[in-house]
C-alpha cells in the first residue's frame, strides 16, 4: 500500500515535470526574435508576409490559447511538421531514434562493463598505486571534451593505424547499422569513456562504502574469503545504486551522442538535431528536446522505483 | 543563550582552520591549485612576456610548423598558436570563472528559498529544476545558437542560466536540515525575519557546501565554454577560446597538423582536471556531501 501511494506520487509529479518542460519549450518557441516566421522566411521576408505567415500558423493568437492548443496536437502525438525536410517530426524522430538508441545503449553498456570491475577493483586496492592511476585517468576522460576525444582517437585509429574507419556506419534501419561492426566501434568508444569516468567512481564509492558495514565484519569474523564477501555480497550490493544512477545519467547519454552522431556523421536523433539547428527548424528542434525529455523523466521514474523496490532501505527519502 | 551566539563563530573559525589543514595535506588538491594558477599566469602575465600580435593576420606567415620564431607554430591566417593559447585561454578561464559562479548564485538562491519556504512552493520549484535536468545542455546551448549569437556578456548570463541546477538541490538539501536548528527557530520566535534567518543562518551555514558546489560548477563551466564554440555559439574571430580552437583547428588536424589541436585540448583537460581536484579536496576537507 505505501509502495502504491509512492508511486502514485512519484507519477503524479513525472506528469508536472514533463508539463513543465512542455511550457519550457514553447517559450522557447516563441522567444525567437521576430517568431518562427522570421527564422523559416529569412532576414529578407517583409513584414506582410511575416504577418500572414503567422495567420496561417495560428500565431497571431494569444499565446495562452496557442499553449493549450500546442498540448492538445502534443497529446495526439502531432509534433508539427518540419520547416525544411516536409515530414511530420514524430515521423522523423520514430526513424532517427533507434539508431540512437543503439548507440547509446552500447555506449552505455560498454561504459558499465568496463566501469563496474574498475571501480571494485580500485575500493579493494584502495589508495594503492592502481587506484591512484584508474583515478586519474577517470579524471582526465571526464574532464576531456567528448569531440576531441572522438578526433583524438579518429587521428590515431583511423589516419594512423587505419584500424577503423572514421565514419560510423550510415545504414537507415538498425540491421544495417549492426552490419557493420568495425565502424560502430570509434563511436561508441567515444560515448563510453565518459561514462566508464562518472560510473568507476560511484561503484568505487559505493563498494568501500558496502565494504565498511557490519555484515561484511560478520562475513569475515565467519570465516568468508574475501573473494566471496566481494562478489556475493558486497558486488549485488553495491551494484543497485549504481544501476540507479543509470536513470539519472540519461541526458548526458543523449548530450553525448548529439556530439558523437555530428563527429562520426551517424544518422540519429542527434545528426537530425544538429542539422535542424543548422536550418532553424524549430519544430524539429523543439521536438527532439521534448522526446528526450520524457526519455529523461521516465528514466529517473525508473530509477527511483527499482530502487525501492530492490532495495528495502530505500525509502521516499530522494524526492 | 548568549554563551551560544558567542563561541558559535570561533567554532566556525577552529573548523575552517582544520579544514584548511585538511586541504593543504591533499596532494590532488594542491597540485590542481597550482595548475589553475600556473594557467592564470601563462594567460595573463604570458602575453606580457611573449608577445604576439593576435588582431591582424599575417598572410606571409601561415600553417608553421613548431618552431623557434613560432613555439607552437601559426594557424591558416598566420596568429601565433602559442600566443593564442594565452588570449583564447583568458576568454576560457574568464567566462568559465564567471559563468560557475553565476550558476552557483542562482542556484544557492533558489535552492535556499525552496527549502525555507517548503511545503508546495518547495514542490514546485523542485519540479522546475527537475524539469531543467531533463532538458541536456547541450540540446538548449544548440537551441540558442540557431536563434541568435551572444556576445561574451550573453554567453556568461547563457551557460549559468542552464547549469545551476545541481548547486540548487544541494543547497535545499542543506536548507532543509539547517532551518529547523535551535538558533534558526529562536531567531524566528525573536521576531526576526524570514530574509534575515536565510542571509545570517542558512547561508553562511551552508558556505562549505556552496564553496564546494562552485568548484565543481567552474570545472563543468570550463569544460561548457569549450562545447560552445564546437556549436556555434562562441565568441567570434579575432578574439576566441580554447574550443574554439580546437574547432577552428579540425580541418587541419585531418590533414596532419595535430599542433593546432593538441595544445588547447590539453589545456582544457589540465584546468577541468585542476577544479575537479580542487573540489574534491575540498568536499574531503569540509567533509560535505557533494559529487560522487
Amino acid at each position: 500500500m505505501e509502495t502504491l501511494v509512492y508511486l502514485a506520487r512519484r507519477l503524479a509529479q513525472a506528469l508536472v515535470v514533463i508539463l513543465i518542460v512542455t511550457v519550457v519549450v514553447f517559450c522557447l518557441l516563441h522567444a525567437l526574435p521576430g517568431g518562427p516566421a522570421r527564422g523559416i522566411l529569412g532576414p529578407q521576408a517583409t513584414a506582410q508576409q511575416i504577418a500572414a505567415f503567422n495567420h496561417e500558423q495560428g500565431l497571431d493568437r494569444p499565446l495562452p490559447v496557442q499553449y493549450v492548443y500546442y498540448l492538445g496536437t502534443l497529446l495526439h502525438g502531432d509534433l508539427g511538421t518540419s520547416y525544411t525536410l516536409n515530414e511530420a517530426v514524430s515521423r522523423l524522430i520514430e526513424q532517427r531514434l533507434p539508431k540512437t538508441l543503439v548507440l547509446t545503449v552500447l555506449s552505455a553498456l560498454v561504459g558499465l562493463l568496463l566501469a563496474i570491475p574498475l571501480g571494485m577493483w580500485q575500493a579493494v586496492r584502495r589508495n594503492k598505486p592502481a587506484d591512484y592511476v584508474i583515478t586519474t585517468l577517470s579524471f582526465v576522460a571526464y574532464s576531456t571534451p567528448v569531440y576531441f576525444l572522438g578526433l583524438v582517437l579518429v587521428l590515431v585509429f583511423t589516419q594512423t593505424l587505419r584500424w577503423f574507419p572514421s565514419q560510423a556506419p550510415q545504414g537507415d534501419t538498425v540491421a544495417q547499422v549492426f552490419a557493420d561492426p568495425a565502424a560502430l566501434v570509434l563511436p561508441v568508444v567515444t560515448g563510453a569513456a565518459s561514462m566508464v569516468a562518472v560510473f568507476s567512481r560511484y561503484m568505487r564509492a559505493a563498494t568501500l562504502e558496502n565494504l565498511s558495514e557490519d555484515y561484511v565484519r560478520t562475513a569475515r569474523a565467519g570465516g568468508a574469503r574475501q573473494g566471496a564477501i566481494l562478489f556475493r555480497h558486497v558486488f549485488r550490493n553495491s551494484l543497485t545504486p549504481v544501476i540507479a544512477m543509470l536513470g539519472y545519467y540519461v541526458p548526458v547519454l543523449f548530450g553525448g551522442a548529439l556530439v558523437v552522431e555530428q563527429l562520426f556523421n551517424y544518422p540519429g536523433m542527434g545528426l537530425l538535431f544538429w542539422s535542424a539547428a543548422q536550418s532553424s527548424d524549430y519544430p524539429v528542434l523543439l521536438g527532439c528536446v521534448l522526446v528526450i525529455s520524457v526519455a529523461t523523466v521516465v528514466g529517473t521514474l525508473l530509477a527511483d522505483v527499482v530502487q525501492r523496490i530492490v532495495d528495502p532501505r530505500v525509502k521516499a527519502g530522494r524526492t | 543563550m548568549t554563551a551560544v551566539l558567542q563561541t558559535a563563530p570561533v567554532e566556525a573559525v577552529a573548523g575552517y582552520r582544520l579544514s584548511l589543514r585538511r586541504f593543504t595535506r591533499n596532494k590532488l588538491a594542491v597540485a590542481g591549485l597550482s595548475v589553475v594558477v600556473l594557467f592564470l599566469l601563462f594567460c595573463f602575465v604570458g602575453p606580457l612576456l611573449y608577445s604576439t600580435d593576435q588582431t591582424h593576420t599575417d598572410l606571409t606567415q601561415v600553417n608553421l610548423g613548431p618552431g623557434a620564431a613560432h613555439w607552437l607554430g601559426t594557424d591558416a591566417v598566420g596568429h601565433d598558436e602559442l600566443g593564442r593559447l594565452m588570449y583564447g585561454g583568458r576568454v576560457s578561464l574568464l567566462v568559465g570563472l564567471a559563468a560557475g559562479l553565476l550558476a552557483t548564485v542562482i542556484g544557492t538562491l533558489w535552492g535556499a528559498a525552496a527549502g525555507y519556504a517548503g511545503g508546495w512552493v518547495d514542490a514546485v520549484m523542485m519540479r522546475v529544476v527537475d524539469a531543467g535536468i531533463a532538458i541536456p545542455a547541450l540540446f538548449i546551448l544548440l537551441v540558442v545558437s540557431a536563434i541568435t549569437t551572444p556576445d561574451t556578456l550573453g554567453l556568461i548570463v547563457v551557460l549559468g542560466l542552464v547549469s545551476w541546477l545541481v548547486p540548487s538541490r544541494l543547497v535545499r538539501a542543506e536548507t532543509l536540515t539547517l532551518k529547523s536548528r535551535d538558533y534558526v527557530l529562536t531567531l524566528r520566535a525573536t521576531g526576526g525575519t524570514h530574509g534575515r534567518a536565510i542571509t545570517r543562518h542558512i547561508l553562511p551555514n551552508s558556505v562549505s557546501t556552496i564553496v564546494v558546489a562552485a568548484t565543481f560548477q567552474i570545472a563543468d563551466a570550463i569544460l561548457l565554454v569549450a562545447y560552445v564554440s564546437y556549436l556555434g555559439l562562441g565568441v567570434q574571430p579575432p578574439k576566441t577560446d580554447w574550443g574554439g580552437m580546437l574547432s577552428a583547428g579540425l580541418t587541419a588536424a585531418y590533414s596532419g597538423r595535430w599542433w593546432l589541436i593538441v595544445p588547447p585540448g590539453l589545456a582544457i583537460i589540465l584546468v577541468v582536471c585542476a577544479f575537479n581536484a580542487i573540489g574534491d579536496g575540498l568536499r574531503d576537507a569540509f567533509d560535505v556531501r557533494g559529487r560522487g
